[in-house]
Order: structure tokens, then sequence, then C-alpha cells
């Protein structure tokens, strides 16, 4: 296993090279929408990278579970409904989710993903490959 | 004018990479523009040339059946003018590719001078809405055959690249008038 150094280094350097942003801009308390400025075509190059740097699968919806933020099941007047919350918690165990449960708004949803998020989503995959 | 930026394939092993040929000449008329009495490929043309390179080696790897874009190019870097007369050999390698799409290492080479490098990421798009109708990726199977991947190519099996059925059912559907003269 990388220690958590390793790892935060690795995926900064992803962003990088993916968001175009310098080191210093990527702190683990950086949202990678919002601060970093990465665009939905951007998470697939950032996927991309990652499974080269960490030699992991990440199949579709994984990283970004877009099907429970666009299912009419769990979606109501653009507000993920407490079902649809939970299963997006099950789904994301890697993501702090505290904030958006308070007032979630579907839209603010890519706001929200921090790089800190995406280090232990990374660790989950590698740890499951080890 | 065809919006086609290379001349022919030279190598095309599928789910790995291709190298394909763009000759520069005089006779294409956008280098006179690109500039009156200073003759230079422009570098976008080079990226068109390189993302079609690339773009065919996506597009095969799901035999035509996902409508591949370029969605973004996260790095480009040219280290000189290609002019007319220069052959550039265009070198695409697919590093991951997936149901969303691939990522595309390419370089373009002038004899043994690196001219330039580029990533290219391409997206599938959905099949919804105006994508549905936005082009059909079977047409790219015709350019494959005119770029002539089928007379060099090797599939993943180490095999021949067989042509793509779609081909052969467009080829029944041609009308007299389509068939170019011999």
């Amino acid at each position: 296993m990388p220690t958590n150094e390793e790892l935060f280094n690795k995926i900064r350097s992803a962003l990088v090279d993916a968001l175009g942003v310098d080191e210093e801009e990527v702190t683990p308390e950086a949202t990678l929408v919002g601060d970093l400025g990465a665009e939905s075509i951007d998470f697939l190059d950032i996927v991309f990278r990652l499974e080269k740097a960490f030699d992991i699968k990440i199949p579709r919806g994984e990283l970004f579970p877009e099907d429970i933020l666009t299912s009419a099941q769990y979606v109501q007047q653009g507000k993920l409904t407490p079902e649809g919350l939970a299963e997006l918690k099950k789904r994301m165990p890697f993501a702090n989710l505290d904030a958006f449960s308070k007032n979630p708004v579907v839209k603010d949803f890519g706001n929200m993903l921090t790089v800190q998020d995406m280090v232990r989503f990374v660790e989950s995959k590698v740890a499951m490959n080890a | 004018m065809r919006w086609i930026w290379i001349d022919k394939f030279i190598e095309f092993e599928s789910g790995r990479r291709a190298r394909a040929v763009k000759n520069l000449s005089l006779a294409e008329e956008h280098l006179h523009d690109h500039f009156p009495g200073a003759p230079m490929m422009p570098n976008s043309l080079i990226t068109e040339g390189l993302a079609q390179t690339g773009g065919l080696l996506v597009g095969e790897y799901h035999a035509f059946e996902k409508k591949v874009i370029l969605a973004k190019i996260p790095k480009a870097v040219f280290h000189f003018q290609a002019v007319p007369g220069d052959t550039l050999v265009y070198t695409a390698e697919l590093l991951d590719i997936s149901d969303d799409g691939g990522m595309v290492s390419g370089t373009s080479h002038v004899g043994d001078r690196l001219q330039a490098e580029m990533e290219l990421v391409f997206a599938h798009l959905s099949d919804v809405g105006r994508a549905r109708t936005l082009f059909e990726p079977k047409n790219f199977v015709f350019t494959l055959k005119l770029l002539g991947v089928f007379d060099v190519g090797s599939g993943r099996d180490g095999e021949p690249i067989p042509e793509p059925p779609g081909l052969a059912r467009m080829r029944a559907n041609w009308t007299p008038t389509d068939v170019p003269h011999s």
C-alpha cells in the first residue's frame, strides 16, 4: 500500500496535468469544481489518469454517481430525497456529505467533492486491489 | 475540400496504436493564407490530423458502434513549424479506453525530429437527444478504407482487420452513380 503522502502526491500530479492548476492550489480541502475549475469532461480525463497512476479500474458512476442524481425516484424538485441521500452515502463512503446533506440541491452536488474525498476514494480502490 | 487531415495509415494495431502520414504540399490552398509568402502548416490542423489518427483508433476499438468526439486536449507542445515538402508522421497510442471514452498520446515527427506531442481525450456521446442524429459513426468505415487501414492493420488477435459488416451493407446499397470510375 502506498503511504497517504505518496497517494496524495500522485493524485495532485494527476489533477495538475488534467486541470492545468498549480501544485499549491491542490490542497486536501480544495473542491474539484469550485476551487480547481473542473468541468464534466475533466472527470473522464482525471479517471484515466488515476487508473494509470494506480493501476486500478474505475467503472462509470463510481466516483460520481450521476444515475442517482438524475433519477426520478430519488430527485424531487431539484433536491435529493432522504432515500436518495441514503443511497448516495452508500455509494460514496469516501465522500464527506455532511454539508451537502443539510440542503441536498442536486445542482450544488458537483461543487462538494474535494481533493481529500478523491484521496479516500483512490485509497479504497487501491486497498481493494491489494 | 474534404475534412481529412491525414493521407494514409502506415500502421494500425487495433486497441494499441496507429501511425499515419500527412504530406504537406504547396498545392494546399490554406498554406497560401497561412501565411502569404511564408507557408507553414497550422498547428491546429496538425492537432486535427493527430485527432483523426487517434479518433479512428478509439472508434475502431468498439467497431464504430459508438459516437467518438474529441473532448479535450490536456496538453499540446509544438517544437517547430512544419512546412511544405515535409512529411509528417503521426503516431497515436491508446493509453486507456472505457465505455465513456479513450485517452490517447500522440506525436508528430518530421523524419527523426519530434515536431509535436500531445494528449487527447475522446468521449463517447450518449445516443440520446441531438447526439442521436449528429453523425453516423459507421461512415468512418469508408474513411478507413480510403486511408488504407485494411491494407496495413492488424486486429487485437494479430490477424488482419476484417472490413466491418457495415461496409459490406453500405456497399450493397450503393447506386451505380456512387461507384467510382476504374
